[in-house]
């Protein structure tokens, strides 16, 4: 989706109406709540996740998402999203690339380049296996997703 | 065809030297001999940084967390894990960390780490703000404009004991209601994000990665305290978080969480950026609001406080975007939950930088409370290359060092204070057995001293006094008599200047010179460097016995001070030689010395 910026004012505004409601704000997150559980976004059921802080940035991953999307487009491959996160922490092996996959646990991996990019497309996406040495560890449990616990 | 598990093996350098590959192997072997070699994949995988329990070995999809593992375990681990789906209790790492302010039931998790503020960094696309929205973002605002009044904002953050992350510590919650009890037609919200202490990066990259919390809890502070207007500072040095930023306004302002009457409730609130151009003094409040107005950033002094006098002359609530990204799961959570987290006194947790000889550097966040050893041993994973802990300077430019007796302290407020540190913003730089200290002084020194505004003398010149006391020093020129003036100075400097820059910049000298006062001495009395830093007092040798005449060095030396035949002993013009140590390294043969 893309957002312009309100440069005017828009007449509903003008006239004090909200832009949403409390009940639309609460619909659209459980559906997204939804959506981001099953990481299931437009029918694709696998995603990779590219980190892009700065850290990230500098030590390469824009040339590793510019890999994997040519290497999706060599195998044809339709039910894989990329996108985009901040930085997880791990600058020491930046770039970090975090790949969810059905029937697999999420796996971070470090220290990715163009061509370990190919082979996680080749191995963890096609061939269900992981790829060795590269394998990372999320740093921390998510405050969110076990409600604090 | 997916596996059905995944066996982790550690292969992080300190877990290599303790056998991780006979593990890997021993683990390959039995896999096959139990006959479940196509069922499990066995992988070497990075350093998890908890190396002092290693070698470490993880089976997924259960998160097994296996430590102290010798290849003898193999077996038990395939025929009770793999095999019969039973986890081996024995080895398994037992989550009593024995850790002494353990007041927290959901601190027991082995990575130790436990993050509030980066709590989406790294899980969602920072620059779509439907992912936030669906990891509870904006709930906290719901429950602010709906539920709760300005009252209940407040003692929720007074029970939460939140402290303010920009280095002082000062109690949020008063700061917030001195701003709602001061009497104005208008007042400002700010975040401070003129990040600049050197090695420190934990704002940019909450910007970066999760732009919305600090949107969201500006919104908030808005709601509570009766403001309109928010700003955020930001240097113009960061311009992937200044992009995330403005991109994350524009959709807030797409769907009406930020402009006239947000989600309905009736309350408008909106938020500019200003650059900064990237002086350290625009971090300290009053330089910072005067940089806003379009004036010179320099500070003044306080009171007034900005909470009841602040950008033009109104109430201005000002917090750093670390204290920022915690209020919205405060208020989500509750402070109770918050209180527990963390020591009594300092509450919640702490974002460091860890930089400088540590193997894992990167951002960390930890409860506070958790001992500087953990961080640097357990996260960190120790020294990079195998050599001795000498210090970790933290709190940049305005802290100080602190040594391996005091490892074990528990790192809050009150702590690192008592050492003669401070949390400061949250830079961690780590020093080994290379690096001088008396030049780390004056690394930190002079940036105070380039960073000064100049408007107050104790500053000014305090600090010109003491750069050139240290030059002189590492100079070899040094006397006795030096130290005590420069404690002198320092001590003045702290009393008498007008803000924080000036107070905190003899800090790295003064505790330098508590903790390692015989460096000093051999810099004065001996005229050595022992570190080898020091160019003045060092001279590079060849060493007869190891020399095999290769030319190697003769061809680097820049200055051509290096003079012998092929396969003779070659020798070092003292007189000539300019100290770059390109011999050094380049030397195959170990046969340069440092003195």
């Amino acid at each position: 989706m893309i957002y312009e910026p309100a440069l005017f004012g828009d007449p509903d505004e003008e006239a004090g109406m909200a832009k949403m409601t409390l009940e639309e704000l609460r619909k659209l997150r459980d559906s997204k709540k939804f959506a981001i559980k099953k990481r299931d976004i437009e029918g694709k059921d696998t995603q990779i996740i590219v980190g892009m802080g700065t850290c990230g940035i500098a030590a390469g991953a824009k040339v590793v998402l510019d890999a994997f999307l040519q290497e999706l487009d060599a195998q044809q491959l339709e039910n894989v999203s990329v996108t985009q996160s901040g930085c997880m922490g791990l600058c020491y092996v930046e770039p970090t690339v975090e790949v969810i996959a059905p029937d697999m646990p999420p796996v971070i991996y470090g220290k990715v380049d163009a061509a370990v990019a190919k082979t996680i497309i080749r191995d963890h996406i096609m061939h269900k296996k992981m790829v060795s040495d590269h394998v990372f560890d999320r740093p921390s449990v998510d405050i969110i997703k076990d409600g604090g616990k | 065809m997916a596996f059905r598990n995944y066996i982790l093996v550690c292969g992080g350098t300190a877990c290599e030297s303790s056998k991780a590959n006979a593990i890997y192997e021993a683990l390959l072997a039995e896999c096959k001999a139990q006959g479940v070699a196509d069922e499990v994949q066995v992988l070497k995988t990075g350093c998890f940084g908890f190396c002092e329990q290693g070698p470490i070995v993880k089976i997924l999809p259960e998160d097994s967390f296996y430590v102290q593992i010798k290849p003898e375990d193999a077996k038990e681990l395939i025929a009770e894990h793999v095999v019969k789906g039973r986890e081996v209790k024995r080895l398994l790492y037992t989550k009593d960390c024995g850790r002494k302010h353990a007041r927290v039931e959901d601190i027991e998790f082995y990575q130790k780490q436990f993050r509030i503020v980066l709590r989406n960094c790294g899980f969602i696309d920072p620059e779509n703000i439907e992912e936030y929205i669906a990891r509870e973002g904006y709930v906290a605002l719901e429950k602010v404009l709906f539920e709760m009044s300005s009252d209940d904002v407040i003692a929720e953050l007074r029970t939460a004991g939140l402290r303010g992350r920009g280095g002082a510590g000062f109690p949020t919650w008063m700061k917030w209601n001195f701003t709602r009890q001061a009497e104005s037609d208008q007042k400002f919200i700010v975040v401070n994000a003129d990040e600049g202490d050197p090695g420190a990066y934990m704002d940019r990259s909450t910007l970066e990665g999760d732009p919305h919390s600090v949107l969201e809890a500006m919104i908030i502070a808005g709601k509570t305290v009766g403001s309109n207007q928010g700003y955020i500072y930001i240097r113009a040095e960061y311009p992937l978080a200044i992009k995330r930023l403005e991109i994350a306004m524009a959709q807030a302002r797409e769907m009406g969480l930020l402009g006239k009457n947000i989600l309905g409730s009736g309350f408008d609130f909106d938020i500019e950026i200003r650059l900064g151009a990237g002086a350290f003094v625009c971090g300290e409040e009053t330089a910072l609001l005067a940089s806003i107005e379009g004036k010179r950033g320099m500070p003044v002094p306080r009171p007034p406080f900005p909470a009841v006098k602040g950008l033009w002359g109104k109430p201005t609530v000002i917090n750093n975007v670390e204290t920022w990204a915690n209020i919205a799961m405060i208020i989500v959570k509750g402070g109770d939950w918050f209180s527990r987290i963390g020591t009594a006194d300092s509450s919640g947790t702490k974002v460091f930088a860890l930089t400088g000889k540590i193997r894992n550097s990167g951002l960390v966040e930890v409860p506070m409370g958790t001992t500087l050893r953990e961080i640097i041993y357990d996260i960190g994973g120790g020294i990079a290359d195998g050599k001795e802990f000498k210090a970790v300077q933290t709190g940049g430019p305005s802290g100080g060092v602190i040594t391996k007796e005091y490892l074990d302290t528990p790192i809050d407020f009150g702590s690192l204070t008592k050492l003669g540190s401070m949390m400061g913003s949250g830079g961690m730089i780590i020093m080994d057995e290379d690096d001088c200290i008396v030049d780390v002084a004056k690394f930190y020194l002079n940036f105070s001293v380039d960073e000064s505004c100049g408007k107050c003398s104790p500053c000014r010149i305090g600090g010109r006094s003491l750069a050139n006391l240290l030059e002189k020093i590492s100079k070899g020129n040094g006397e006795l008599a030096d130290l005590d003036q420069m404690i002198e100075i320092g001590e003045a400097m702290k009393k008498a200047s007008l803000c924080a820059l000036g107070q905190t910049a003899p800090n790295p000298i003064l505790s330098s010179l508590h903790y390692f006062r015989d460096e000093y001495l051999a810099h004065i009395v001996d005229k050595k460097c022992p570190a080898g830093k020091c160019k003045s007092l060092i001279s590079y040798n060849i060493l007869p016995d190891k020399c095999i005449g290769c030319t190697a060095c003769a061809r680097k030396c820049p200055v051509a001070a290096i003079s012998g035949e092929r396969r003779e002993v070659h020798v070092i013009d003292q007189a000539a030689c300019i100290k770059c140590g390109v011999c050094f390294e380049t030397c195959k043969f170990g046969a340069i010395e440092v003195r």
